[in-house]
């Protein structure tokens, strides 16, 4: 560790409240690696303007920030695991994807349900493997479905609106009929819909879906492959997914939370153990 | 709370907080006031009940308030119930200021011109037997819930009374004037020069007064201030919220449904905050 980085890492350790937003600020300005456990640190203290400058550089950092971001998930901080999991959702990694499912359709905090309906649209699939992507990206499919029809929050509906839209245009190509059915079920959104505002979004999605239809000649969606390889954890961790899929459809209807819920657990255990 | 309003919170039926607000116990009469309103009970019983309330002599705080009537007040708003207005503007000259209050916000709720020339009175400090808030001596009236009431209600005729409250030493009335003129005004110029001076108010130090700012200008849905919504040193859900205001108008002004070009940037903006 350099001089600078363990000074600015102390800096935030010895903050009083007033003066710990500048640290957590310029700490991760400086985008260390290193400084990623004391960033998700931050995460629990109770202050939500460093809370958000530690967000906001966790997701700077990326992919090397998710295995700490996923351990605090299991820690008892109520806050801490909310912030958490909106980083989660911005990263984008793989890793996450489990707890997005759980937190999109069942967590109690609307502002986490809306940051993780916009997380599962926007997930870096290129980063997943490619026997498993298309079970993803249908699981995030049913979920941003589900929470735009049930949620009860109109921005939670907006949000997985939003996740639909951007998921219907990296399907487009290689699954037309999954994005076909988007765009019927948002054409049922924008007229059922109670909100002016969610009504709004669905028909400018519809009207995206069409744009973007019309212009499919686009790059690979996968050519930007991540360094995470296939002996990965997470990638075990989405292959008894799989397995766990099948047997939890006969249980459970179509879009129930709890399905989503009970798999998150099953996955968080699973990368405890591994 | 007694142990007896703890019971009721845990199980409040529509019959039973309607016989609370008959009863005696005046703890459960006031949290039934608040109940009925709170889950919108627009049943002829809880309005007669309501109604009867505002003028209880019962319930006396030692400083002279009437906690009952306060809900009571809050509640009428909320049912819809036109009943409720002539008892309202009744209300409009009790000595409670808080009576007051929630009085002239749920006149603006019901939306009853009927009640403008009162409102204009109490804007004016004529109605006799009117004391101040007990917190801030110097809120002679509610200002701010009088001004945003004739704003509501497109009382043109409140325009010149108005404009001297844009002076006012609380930020808040001096707001909830611009607000108002923003409503009253009768070209989109006029209209545009009260709506800056609430973005102006978006970059203040003080985080309560920011909010309140985001609010107004998410209340009367200025498009001129989309972007320093969007900018605005606040939480995402509270911008949302404002954003979702503009967003609202803009719809409404559509000619066929669709999103105009300004709505669509409006979304933008949102989709960013998700």
């Amino acid at each position: 560790m350099s001089d600078s980085s363990s000074s600015l890492i102390q800096a935030v350790e010895d903050a009083d409240s007033a003066a710990l937003l500048v640290a957590v600020q310029n700490l991760a300005a400086a985008r260390l690696e290193v400084s990623i456990p004391t960033l998700v640190a931050t995460l629990g203290y109770n202050n939500s303007g460093a809370a958000i400058a530690a967000v906001e550089g966790l997701i700077q950092l990326g992919e090397p920030a998710v295995p700490a971001l996923l351990e605090q998930l299991d820690r008892q901080n109520h806050a801490a695991r909310a912030w958490a999991i909106c980083a989660l959702a911005e990263i984008g990694d793989p890793r996450g994807f489990m707890t997005l499912l759980g937190a999109a359709t069942a967590d109690f905090s609307l502002q986490v349900r809306r940051a993780a309906a916009r997380g599962l649209g926007t997930m870096k699939w290129q980063w997943f493997p490619t026997d498993l992507v298309e079970i993803a990206q249908e699981e995030a499919m049913e979920a941003l479905l589900f929470v735009a029809q049930q949620d009860e929050e109109w921005i939670v509906r907006y949000s997985a609106i939003a996740g639909l839209e951007a998921l219907a245009t990296t399907i487009a190509r290689t699954h037309p009929a999954w994005a076909a059915h988007i765009q019927t079920q948002l054409e049922q959104l924008e007229r059922n819909d109670s909100s002016w505002a969610v009504g709004a979004r669905a028909r400018m999605a519809q009207q995206q879906q069409q744009a973007a239809e019309s212009s499919l000649q686009s790059s690979d969606p996968r050519e930007d492959a991540s360094s995470l390889g296939s002996e990965t954890n997470w990638q075990i961790t989405l292959e008894k997914l799989y397995d766990r899929k099948g047997q939890e459809r006969l249980v459970l209807a179509e879009g129930d939370p709890r399905r989503y819920r009970s798999l998150a657990m099953a996955i968080s255990q699973k990368l405890d153990t591994t | 709370m007694t142990e007896s309003g703890l019971n009721a919170t845990a199980a409040l039926t529509v019959e039973q907080a309607i016989a609370n607000l008959r009863g005696d116990d005046l703890g459960l009469r006031v949290y039934a006031a608040w109940w009925l309103g709170r889950f919108r009970v627009n049943e002829p019983e809880a309005v007669t009940l309501l109604i009867e309330a505002l003028a209880d002599e019962a319930d006396r705080t030692e400083a002279g308030g009437y906690p009952l009537r306060r809900n009571a007040a809050r509640a009428l708003g909320k049912l819809g119930d036109c009943q409720a207005v002539a008892p309202l503007i009744e209300s409009l000259s009790c000595s409670d200021f808080y009576v007051r209050e929630a009085a002239a916000q749920s006149l603006e709720m019901l939306g009853d011109r009927g009640c403008i020339a009162q409102l204009l009175d109490l804007l004016q400090n004529r109605v006799s037997g009117t004391q101040p808030s007990p917190e801030q001596p110097e809120f002679i009236q509610p200002y701010d819930a009088i001004l945003e009431a004739l704003g509501t209600l497109g009382a043109t005729e409140a325009t010149e009374l108005a404009k001297p409250f844009l002076e006012h030493p609380i930020e808040r009335v001096r707001y909830a004037a611009a607000r108002a003129l923003y409503q009253l005004a009768e070209t989109p110029e006029e209209a545009a020069k009260y709506g800056d001076i609430l973005v102006q108010a978006l970059s203040g130090d003080d985080l309560q007064l920011r909010r309140a700012a985001l609010a107004d200008l998410g209340a009367i849905g200025y498009i001129g201030a989309a972007e320093a919504i969007a900018d605005t040193l606040a939480e995402n859900s509270l911008k949302l919220i404002a954003l979702k205001g503009v967003l609202e108008k803009q719809m409404h002004q559509s000619p066929d449904g669709n999103p105009t070009p300004d709505a669509m940037r409006v979304m933008d903006l949102m989709d960013a905050l998700l």
